[in-house]
């Protein structure tokens, strides 16, 4: 290629003017339309899609509601309560981003139990992996951010609760905690930076999902067999057929979205955070959001401050290096029968603190967080490699083709290549 | 036993099983309560509602304030612009300051909000044995159960049963949390004369207060339900085209 303009294969003398120039066409097209993908997702492979939707719904409907909201403690409250009665469709505005936290965390974890159960954070796709949990982290410090906003009981409690962990934490534990106060106590300065940095970690959010699209676009979607594609028989191109499969996909999920925001608007959330925040009445009992639940069992299964901070921001740490945790070459879970039971145990365990978190720190579910606790651990940190040495996987499919259409030979010519139609 | 309760968990997925709304405090059972905004298509009785307003104009409004209401949102409960103005010009607030720099008193206008019987929370605690009557605009949503806690709560003062002792001003109610609340039983048979005729007993009373409170919590409530059918009919029709699309596009590859 001559240093100068790109070779565009575009006809529209426009779209080719520009694209000569600056071949954002040419990339779109690559990278969405002939794109390669393996031919076997299921629809779990919708949900990157979906978290993608999510993302810039909270965004939009976010800078809506930043322009009716008072970050003041004396007026967040009734800002909020002032968006839901006199501000023109401020009650859907703000139920939407209100559940579309709620929305964001089911896609996501969907997303990466899927990650997980197809081994899709192994070779050669560790760093799509490591962003991803980058995202993860970003956006639980987002969400709890945005759920101080509202100034509600729950808002100050939950605030004051989460910032003082960081106590536990020795030499800097009370400077980080000053720091994220702003002063001594969780006041209107806390209030100010919080909202000031829910504006901006969506932002920082999008740059990281960026770089987790383009490292997926380098290594390419893992599949459900989890046996990389061998040719062109194994993929499809992305448009049309994942981009109508991903329609379908997102309508379901705009429906369930509906079904909570114009039907249960207040579900997922707590009543006490209706209350206005007030610092000399602590809730009968304090929890965070329905999505924090399990970290929070975790945190509270240990006896030791520092202790469960350490293990609850462990459990999502460890997340990091679970390519090098789990060693066994096979990908999908499907071929591997004991890890797949110990995979789904895991699951479980998930929703069992997601439970006890909910519920008051005493018994049973003091103990039995802490079992789930320990299998949680034990998943990552004692099951997974072991069993990397010591299960045998049933035989990989030859190839996707061929455990997809039945033994058959390679694809009908023309299907599996389909040439997009250029804009 | 503990796996079948595991493996319940997983099924539910969660979820349902895990609202924080439902997770905190000691449960007492709150027997649901027919109304007419319950179930998906639910809308307010306007006359249940304006004699609720009514009961919290004469009753609750004596301690309790509800800041977040102005009195042109009456309208929405079916009360004309004279009815509202009428209602508005009842109360004396405060405005000001004048060209002299002098606060004043002016009769209330439909534009201003519901005045407070306190001017602070200080004044209220003070002149309520050290109890602060909270404010009620939202309080069907600060509250589990809702209705039909506010419901259970104004039907449910009694005798403290033999062998509870009572602090001291606190009265027996069988639905507030720990028994014992710092508020007096508000309603009392007959004690407020509806102009429609309804009897005055104490469960019309309740009823139509708490329809008036979920009212001024979710004012958008027949408006979201409203829009909430259209979507979801547009979105199950949308759904049917993008799957019809979708086995269309895929056809040739299976």
């Amino acid at each position: 290629m001559a240093i100068g303009l790109h070779d565009s294969d575009f006809k529209n003398p426009v779209i080719r003017w520009v694209d000569q120039r600056m071949p954002i066409f040419t990339m779109m097209q690559k990278e969405y339309g002939t794109f390669p993908t393996p031919r076997n997702f299921n629809y779990f492979w919708n949900f990157g899609a979906l978290a993608m939707v999510n993302l810039m719904i909270m965004i939009a409907t976010g800078i809506f509601l930043a322009m009716h909201y008072t970050p003041h403690t004396s007026y967040a409250f009734d800002s909020v309560e002032r968006i839901m009665r006199d501000v023109n469709f401020g009650w859907l505005i703000r139920y939407v981003h209100m559940n579309g936290a709620s929305m964001f965390f089911i896609v996501v974890f969907i997303h990466i139990w899927r990650g997980m159960y197809y081994g899709s954070y192994k070779a050669p796709r560790e760093l799509l992996w490591m962003l991803g949990v980058v995202i993860f982290l970003l956006m639980m410090a987002t969400a709890f951010m945005g759920y101080v906003l509202p100034w509600g009981q729950m808002s100050f409690w939950g605030a004051t609760v989460i910032t003082n962990l960081f106590s536990a934490f020795p030499f800097v534990g009370d400077w980080i905690v000053t720091l994220l106060w702003g002063g001594f106590s969780v006041d209107n300065p806390t209030l100010n930076r919080f909202f000031s940095l829910h504006y901006l970690l969506p932002f920082v959010i999008v740059g990281v999902v960026f770089l987790h699209v383009v490292a997926l676009h380098i290594t390419g979607s893992n599949n459900p067999l989890g046996v990389e594609p061998k040719g062109p028989q194994d993929t499809l191109p992305f448009h049309p057929y994942y981009t109508a499969k991903d329609s379908f996909g997102l309508v379901i999920y705009f429906i369930v979205f509906a079904g909570f925001v114009f039907f249960a608007p207040n579900f997922l959330g707590h009543p006490d955070n209706y209350i206005p925040a007030d610092p000399l009445v602590t809730p009968a009992h304090i929890v965070p959001e329905w999505y924090f639940l399990p970290f929070y069992a975790i945190l509270r299964a240990v006896p030791d401050k520092l202790g469960g901070v350490l293990l609850m921001f462990g459990s999502i740490l460890v997340l990091f290096v679970l390519p090098w945790l789990d060693g066994s070459p096979v990908r999908s879970m499907r071929f591997r029968p004991v890890a797949r039971i110990a995979f789904l145990l895991w699951t479980v365990c998930f929703f069992v603190l997601m439970y006890c978190g909910g519920m008051p720190a005493e018994e049973p579910y003091v103990t039995v967080s802490r079992i789930a606790t320990a299998y949680y651990f034990g998943y990552f940190l004692v099951i997974l490699p072991l069993l990397a040495r010591l299960e045998k996987p049933l035989p990989l499919p030859e190839s996707i083709a061929r455990a997809v259409l039945g033994g058959g030979g390679p694809m009908p010519a023309g299907a599996a290549a389909k040439p997009m139609d250029k804009a | 036993m503990f796996r079948t309760t595991l493996g319940a968990f997983a099924l539910i997925g969660g979820l349902l099983a895990t609202s924080p709304a439902r997770a905190a405090g000691e449960a007492i059972a709150i027997p649901n309560h027919p109304f007419s905004f319950d179930g998906v298509f639910g809308t307010y009785d306007r006359a249940s509602a304006q004699r609720g307003f009514q009961v919290y104009k004469e009753v609750c409004a004596n301690c309790h304030a509800m800041r977040l209401l102005s009195y042109r949102n009456l309208r929405e409960l079916g009360l004309t612009d004279q009815q509202v103005a009428a209602i508005a010009s009842q109360v004396q607030v405060q405005d000001g300051p004048n060209d002299e720099g002098q606060m004043f008193e002016r009769p209330g206008r439909p534009s201003d909000r519901f005045r407070s019987p306190f001017p602070n929370q200080q004044a209220a605690r003070a002149a309520n044995n050290g109890a602060y009557p909270v404010d009620l605009s939202v309080i069907a949503k600060a509250r589990n159960g809702g209705a039909d806690y506010l419901y259970a709560l104004l039907t449910g003062y009694a005798d403290p049963p033999p062998g509870v002792t009572m602090g001291e001003g606190m009265n027996y109610n069988r639905y507030f949390p720990g028994h014992q609340i710092a508020m007096g039983n508000p309603l009392n048979p007959d004690q407020v004369e509806f102009a429609d005729g309804t009897p005055g007993t104490v469960e019309n009373m309740a009823r139509d207060v708490a329809t008036f409170l979920q009212w001024a919590a979710e004012p958008e409530l027949e408006q979201r339900r409203a829009m909430g059918v259209k979507i979801i009919i547009f979105l199950t029709i949308l759904g049917g085209l993008a799957y019809a699309v979708k086995r269309k596009v895929w056809a040739d590859v299976h």
